[in-house]
């Protein structure tokens, strides 16, 4: 059962000019489990996502997925590898429409080059059919979300929560081995967050993604993660279940701060 | 018909009978016109499918990939240069001698590409800059390039048969024209032209979904200067003679003119885009407004467009 030459990162440490933001950080993933990372604001999350994506270089420490390293690789090739994510402060294409956000995502599932793709004429030309391949998998997660209404309207002017899940969905046309989900609930009503409760378990059990999962809503964090890391000053302070988490002196002084908090979470 | 009922309709250029006779319909004008119109006319048609080939070309580097060039002139230059001289001292075929000349020019928008990975906004313009007047400088310079004199241009000619007369460059440019437009809007439904678009709409998502931003950023470059390239050649048989001063700094800001009035990200504005009045367009607007108030043609409501765009 256990594996881990899957995903784990090894003693990662990150500083900008005289800040520690991230501190000898080290965790392991199982596959198919949803890993949690929770902490206070500024505590250093999405630097790790940063890191694993390649957008920063760590100082020290080793990020280990399926059994290489992959730090110094440029984001791209992190990307072929099976890397996906979605962001905190929403980076979709908002001039291009959905479909053609989810078709982005599909990119290095792609080989249409300049010449096919600049001179196709017909249904049967090879750009064309590549085209059409590629839509009917896009149009399968626009089901799986309920993205139907929002299929051919532009990205940039549907309400914040559609984008937040066409970004999801576009992480997901990549068909990642590992997903990092950069607070995916932000933004969004009680009943957004239910549903995207459901999705992220359907993403697990059903596509078999293994998550990364940076949230703040400590409902959400508890209900679908396997294990948690909590962190602060990009210092880990423990890793745990849910169960444990809760419980956790250092945790609840330097995070979740109150116990009314625990008592609703619970 | 807003109903699509399958997914090619996405990404299929005429989606309806309605299109489809239209489409026709400007393929058959295009095709009339040179025996219709009086020679100037077909100069200025010339003029302008030439500019609609490097605006088009342009658009896919400022509107599609959101980066900025001020030095077209100089992939303009480089395509007429290349291809009057691969047809004089190579003695090459015109067509081989003009899409060599479209690959040097893009050879050189992947170079001045490079330096665009690290540049953005008002520095890349710069850099670009740059590069446009460096070009007329070297070209102005150096003898084999006939210096500052300009050297003269060979007629194309398939074989024995010259393309002489306006009317019949006109088939060349607007037959390239059309072509070149059609292969843009194809480029830009399929695989590479999302990939452009989303690094200007956000590149660190681009990055992040496994498009390579160095290689892409630079084709965007290659891919723009081969059409500046094309329509370098061919403006050079169309003057028939070219010299640095031709394709100086303001030509350049013409070109962006013609994108940002035409619209940022779009192949149709590209070609409307080019009616920005400069001295030629001005003049045939006069013209034209000189018709409609000498003609019956009254029911043609085009006076209006043209006198809002002469006082643009």
């Amino acid at each position: 059962m256990t594996n881990d030459n899957f995903f784990s990162i090894h003693n990662l440490s990150i500083s900008f000019g005289g800040l520690m933001a991230v501190d000898n950080v080290s965790f392991d993933v199982l596959p198919g489990s949803i890993f949690s990372i929770i902490g206070p604001n500024g505590a250093g999350k999405t630097t790790i996502f940063n890191c694993i994506n390649g957008l920063y270089s760590p100082d020290s420490g080793k990020i280990i997925f399926q059994g290489k390293n992959i730090i110094g690789l440029k984001p791209h090739k992190i990307a072929q590898k099976g890397i996906a994510r979605t962001f905190q402060n929403i980076e979709l294409f908002s001039r291009m429409t959905t479909m053609e956000n989810l078709m982005l995502g599909r990119h290095i599932h792609m080989k249409t080059g300049i010449w096919t793709g600049s001179t196709f004429y017909r249904r049967g030309s090879r750009a064309a059919q590549e085209e059409i391949k590629h839509r009917e998998r896009v149009e399968e997660i626009i089901d799986l979300l309920d993205l139907q209404v929002a299929r051919n309207q532009f990205v940039g002017g549907l309400p914040y929560g559609t984008q937040k899940l066409i970004e999801l969905g576009r992480a997901l046309a990549l068909e990642p081995q590992l997903l990092l989900l950069d607070e995916p609930s932000a933004g969004m009503n009680s009943e957004e967050k239910q549903d995207l409760i459901f999705w992220i378990k359907d993403i697990q059990d059903e596509l078999g993604v293994t998550i990364l999962l940076i949230e703040h809503d400590m409902k959400l964090i508890m209900d679908i993660s396997d294990r948690i890391l909590a962190i602060n000053f990009g210092k880990p302070i423990t890793e745990g279940t849910p169960a444990e988490i809760q419980k956790h002196p250092e945790v609840l002084k330097a995070y979740l701060g109150e116990d009314e908090v625990i008592g609703h979470a619970a | 018909m807003d109903m699509k009922r399958d997914y090619y309709e996405d990404i299929q250029l005429l989606d309806s009978k309605v299109l489809w006779f239209w489409f026709l319909m400007l393929i058959a004008s295009l095709i009339v016109f040179p025996f219709l119109a009086p020679n100037y006319y077909i100069y200025m048609a010339n003029y302008m499918a030439i500019h609609v080939i490097v605006t088009v070309g342009l658009n896919i580097l400022v509107g599609y990939t959101g980066q900025i060039s001020l030095g077209h002139a100089g992939f303009f230059a480089i395509g007429a240069y290349g291809t009057v001289l691969l047809m004089t001292v190579l003695h090459l075929p015109f067509l081989l001698a003009i899409l060599l000349a479209g690959f040097i020019a893009a050879f050189f928008g992947f170079i001045l590409g490079l330096p665009a990975l690290r540049l953005e906004g008002p520095y890349l313009a710069i850099a670009t800059l740059g590069f446009g007047m460096a070009i007329t400088q070297v070209i102005g310079r150096w003898q084999v390039f006939g210096g500052r004199m300009g050297m003269e241009a060979p007629s194309p000619s398939f074989g024995a048969y010259v393309l002489e007369s306006d009317r019949q460059l006109y088939f060349l440019i607007v037959t390239i024209a059309f072509l070149l437009v059609l292969a843009a809007r194809n480029l830009m439904k399929t695989r590479v032209g999302r990939a452009f678009i989303a690094i200007r709409d956000s590149d660190i998502a681009a990055e992040t979904m496994g498009v390579n931003l160095t290689f892409y950023k630079t084709l965007a470059f290659a891919v723009s200067a081969f059409y500046a390239g094309i329509a370098g050649g061919l403006m050079a048989f169309l003057l028939g003679f070219i010299n640095p001063s031709t394709f100086n700094f303001i030509l350049s800001i013409y070109f962006l003119a013609f994108v940002i009035v035409g619209g940022l990200g779009s192949i149709f504005g590209s070609i409307t885009g080019i009616t920005v009045p400069w001295e030629h367009i001005d003049n045939v607007f006069r013209e034209v407004d000189e018709y409609y108030r000498t003609s019956q043609y009254r029911k043609h409501n085009i006076r209006p467009d043209c006198y809002s765009a002469r006082c643009v």
